[in-house]
């Protein structure tokens, strides 16, 4: 319907300005005040779980030291840096878009499809060996040094999500799996077309899916390295103290009743030091304040997850439209904003990754 | 449609209503004027919805004990006709309706900036009513439309489907608003400067900075809700060492500012109701807009009014309820304005100035009650009371709602291009007045005695009053729908409307009514919203710019030959 119209009001109205703006400076300006009201809204979003946090976390502080330490800090600067260098890429498309480079443009967003892809596929490490391990949101949380795990709530989870016998990853791993597939039968089809946009966009969204597992692989070892780590300190030191990571090992089996001492007061081990005087590791645990942790852990870095996902799908829109080379000097509005919401997205984990996974 | 042939013709291949037709060139428009219609359609429908349930209540009421309905259904029926009233009918009302259509047109813009983005609001104001009547036809939601925890995570009503409802909602919210900043930061005509916007526009920008900034949080605070439903975060539940008083501040850190996202509008609304009608001046212009953006900026001060029982700490207590106060400096600041306005003014008691006094009157009720409730001593024993209900129907229904009404009546002939029937809109007011009164006068009676609120049956002492609101209510059903009434008459057998009927000097009035599709052929020239002088009654032809020289005609001389 505005297509008629813009033939009675448009004639001096290029192509990439819709009707209603006079010049395509009002058009940008618009745009860039949206995006950046747009990105308020989000910081606001995201204020009433940090409030949480904060709230939380200054009633019961040791319950947040301890729960923590539950977080795997190389995981977390691995995915910080990631997302740095995923925000650069961004920036330099912004700049590519500017300068009218549509293989530059092109090349950059496939990168920081790459790096969120990345990103999302060390979270799911980090979450599913947090669900394996009884890392649960406070209802589902299982006490990591209990007697029993009978009186948990654990029952009705393994109801909720049923008794399969695949682990949590490989469960995560079915749907970009199948994506995967999908995007390199679309590649195969037009590497057949030898349209060279078509690939560009098919071979950057298969990179893209493949890179998830890259994520997950890349988390594996990091885990692996952290576990190794963890048992060899062990070794080293008081055979009573429990460890972070044998806790970790073996919470979900029964036989961790029998491993759990009477050292475990003393546990002092892990990176993170208790203060004398402090209640025990012991005690904060079966205060079941520690669920709570994760509770808002699951939430923020939950919902900063879903906000990446967004991220890329946007990105892809703009990476299909920057292989049609429709971005130019004039014309850059959608490469510039979503750069910003890029860059506030990246600014969220900024701050996540100190607040969740550093202070101890 | 029986107004003249020709006019209809050449209106018709270039007004908005009929330049292109069938249901896809609506459902998919782009024209911020449709989707304002749309709105219109819609909150009216909700408003319907809201009313009858509202009457249900009161039918339940007019007797102590339970005669049709359970404490059960009670509370149902009261849940849903808060949650309908509050985020489907008043917080789109006057914004999203009226504002669509107006702020594009007033600014002198061709569309708002992002007009995508806006039937995106829509649509999602659509999804959003739907999970709410999915909640109404399931096994109905009992929490109030507050969601007060920890009822709200262990009842069995669909919270769930609510809460989403809500999510949804707020982000049609946030986006209009978003979209009505930009609107008015980027897209304002030359010459159309910030103290030349009419007030209207003023309080929607308020309106919008509230809408952008509060709605998030509330997006937030549901889907917490609904995650300790589904997933048992706990947040909420003191066994987890979580807490339920955490909700209520998180909801009205929302809630409360909405409460101006829904009265700011209105205020809106009756600046320009008062000018127009007086044809005078608008009294006190730049105190009215910085008043607008001052109770925008208290209203995130003050939520804490709302739990003055829900435990805080005394100091905490203390200041929230000094806070309140500050509140009613910018609101008295209109309300003396706009009387000031009236005075010496030529006054025209036509159907809209019927409903502006009408607001006037029922705010200024609405507002003084408010202050016994922001004062602690006070609020004590009539926390929970009638007396809370009746004060913010005064606020809500009183204010916004009759504010909506005139508006609707003021803009009226603009937006279908057919007058309506001045007596019986006059009518319906004066029967909207004696029945809103009829119905909420008793309530502070009652509510001061003691009368708590959302319960089904209640002590005998209490039986006069609820009859005396039960038949007020119905009263007022009347009245609203002598209202619609005279609005479906009027599309049907309404004379065809001149461009200015009323003698507004706005731009909205510059244009043609209805207005063609770019409401604007030519950037229209901007004057002092305010300034009278210019015009000339025509009688039939309504009121007509009479410029100095010929050379500066208006800019679509022939539609003015009505």
């Amino acid at each position: 319907m505005s297509h008629d119209h813009a033939a009675d009001h448009g004639h001096d109205h290029p192509s990439f300005l819709a009707h209603h703006f006079d010049d395509p400076e009002q058009q940008f300006d618009a745009g860039k005040l949206g995006i950046w009201i747009f990105l308020v809204t989000e910081v606001l979003f995201f204020s009433g779980m940090f409030c949480a946090y904060a709230l939380y976390r200054s009633r019961n502080p040791e319950v947040f030291t301890f729960a923590s330490t539950f977080l795997n800090t190389k995981l977390g600067a691995f995915n910080t840096g990631v997302l740095l260098f995923s925000s650069l890429t961004m920036a330099w498309g912004v700049r590519c878009a500017q300068l009218r480079q549509r293989g530059g443009l092109v090349l950059c967003l496939a990168l920081t499809l790459i790096c969120a892809s990345i990103f999302l596929g060390v979270k799911a490490v980090e979450y599913t060996h947090k669900w394996d391990m009884g890392l649960l949101p406070a209802h589902f949380y299982l006490s990591q040094y209990a007697q029993t795990i009978e009186h948990h709530d654990w029952a009705p989870f393994k109801e909720l999500v049923g008794q399969a016998h695949m682990t949590w990853l490989t469960k995560l791993c079915i749907l970009p799996g199948l994506i995967t597939i999908g995007f390199a039968a679309w590649l195969f089809s037009t590497l057949k077309s030898k349209e060279r946009r078509k690939i560009e966009v098919a071979g950057s969204m298969l990179l893209t899916a493949l890179a998830f597992f890259g994520g997950i692989g890349i988390g594996r070892v990091f885990q692996a390295a952290e576990e190794a780590a963890a048992a060899h300190s062990t070794d080293h030191g008081d055979k009573h103290a429990a460890t972070d990571a044998d806790h970790k090992h073996d919470a979900a089996s029964a036989d961790h009743a029998t491993a759990a001492s009477a050292d475990k007061t003393m546990l002092v081990s892990t990176d993170s030091q208790t203060k004398i005087g402090a209640p025990s590791i012991e005690q904060i645990d079966q205060k079941g304040g520690a669920g709570l942790f994760f509770s808002i852990y699951y939430c923020m870095t939950g919902v900063h997850a879903v906000h990446i996902l967004g991220g890329m799908v946007v990105l892809t829109w703009l990476l299909v439209r920057a292989s049609k080379d429709v971005f130019h000097e004039q014309y850059f509005g959608p490469v510039d904003y979503v750069g910003l919401y890029w860059h506030l997205v990246d600014l969220i984990w900024i701050y996540l990754f100190p607040l969740l996974y550093l202070i101890r | 449609m029986s107004g003249s042939a020709t006019v209809q013709a050449q209106n018709a291949s270039d007004n908005y209503l009929f330049n292109t037709k069938g249901f896809l060139s609506w459902a998919l428009t782009l024209d911020h004027k449709r989707i304002g219609m749309m709105y219109l359609v819609g909150v009216m429908g909700a408003f319907l919805l809201g009313g009858i349930l509202a009457l249900i209540l009161r039918a339940e009421l007019a007797d102590p004990e339970n005669w049709f309905l359970t404490n059960k259904q009670y509370n149902q029926v009261f849940t849903l006709h808060g949650a309908v009233m509050v985020f489907l009918f008043i917080i789109p009302s006057v914004p999203a309706a009226l504002g669509n259509f107006l702020v594009p047109v007033m600014l002198g813009a061709k569309d708002v900036a992002f007009p995508r983005l806006n039937l995106g609001s829509f649509y999602l104001w659509v999804i959003g009513a739907i999970f709410f009547l999915v909640a109404l036809l399931s096994t109905g939601l009992d929490t109030g439309w507050t969601f007060y925890t920890p009822y709200s995570t262990q009842t069995s009503g669909p919270v769930v489907a609510a809460t989403l409802g809500v999510f949804i909602l707020g982000f049609s919210s946030i986006f209009t608003g978003l979209n009505f900043i930009v609107t008015i930061n980027t897209m304002r005509p030359p010459g159309m400067t910030w103290f030349r916007m009419p007030l209207f526009l003023w309080a929607t920008y308020s309106t919008s900075i509230i809408q952008v900034l509060a709605t998030p949080v509330l997006g937030i605070t549901v889907l917490l809700l609904a995650a300790e439903r589904v997933i048992g975060i706990g947040i909420f539940d003191p066994k987890f060492n979580g807490d339920p008083v955490t909700f209520q501040h998180f909801f009205w850190f929302y809630s409360h500012p909405a409460v101006y996202i829904m009265i700011l509008p209105g205020m809106g609304i009756i600046s320009e109701l008062m000018s127009v009608h007086s044809h005078k001046g608008i009294f006190g212009y730049r105190f009215i807009a910085y008043s607008s953006v001052a109770i925008a900026l208290f209203g995130f001060l003050v939520w804490g009014h709302h739990m003055f029982t829900s435990g805080m700490a005394n100091v905490t207590v203390i200041v929230f309820s000094a806070l309140t106060f500050s509140v009613s400096i910018p609101s008295a600041i209109k309300v003396f304005n706009w009387l000031a306005t009236m005075y010496k003014g030529t006054v025209q008691l036509n159907t809209p100035m019927c409903y502006a006094l009408n607001f006037i009157f029922l705010f200024t009720i609405g507002g003084l009650t408010g202050l016994w409730l922001g004062t602690l001593s006070t609020d004590r024993p009539l926390h929970d009371t009638y007396f809370v209900v009746a004060h913010f129907h005064y606020v809500m229904m009183g204010g916004t709602m009759v504010a909506f009404l005139g508006g609707v009546f003021h803009w009226w002939p603009k937006m279908t291009g057919k007058m309506f029937n001045d007596f019986w809109g006059n009518i319906s007011c004066l029967v909207v007045f004696i029945g809103f009164n009829m119905t909420f006068l008793p309530q502070f009676v009652m509510g001061s005695r003691g009368m708590p609120r959302r319960y089904a049956t209640y002590d005998p002492q209490f039986t006069v009053f609820h009859e005396w609101s039960t038949y007020g209510a119905f009263t007022l059903g009347l009245g609203l729908f002598i209202a619609l009434g005279v609005l479906i008459h009027s599309l049907l057998r309404g004379k065809q409307a001149p461009d200015n009927p009323w003698g507004g000097a706005t731009l909205e009035w510059q244009c043609s009514s209805p207005p063609p599709y770019y409401n604007f052929h030519t950037a229209p020239e901007v004057n002092d919203p305010y300034n009278y002088k210019p015009l000339t009654y025509r009688g039939e032809k309504g009121w007509e710019y009479v410029r100095p020289k010929p050379s500066t005609v208006p800019q679509q001389p022939d539609q003015v030959q009505v």
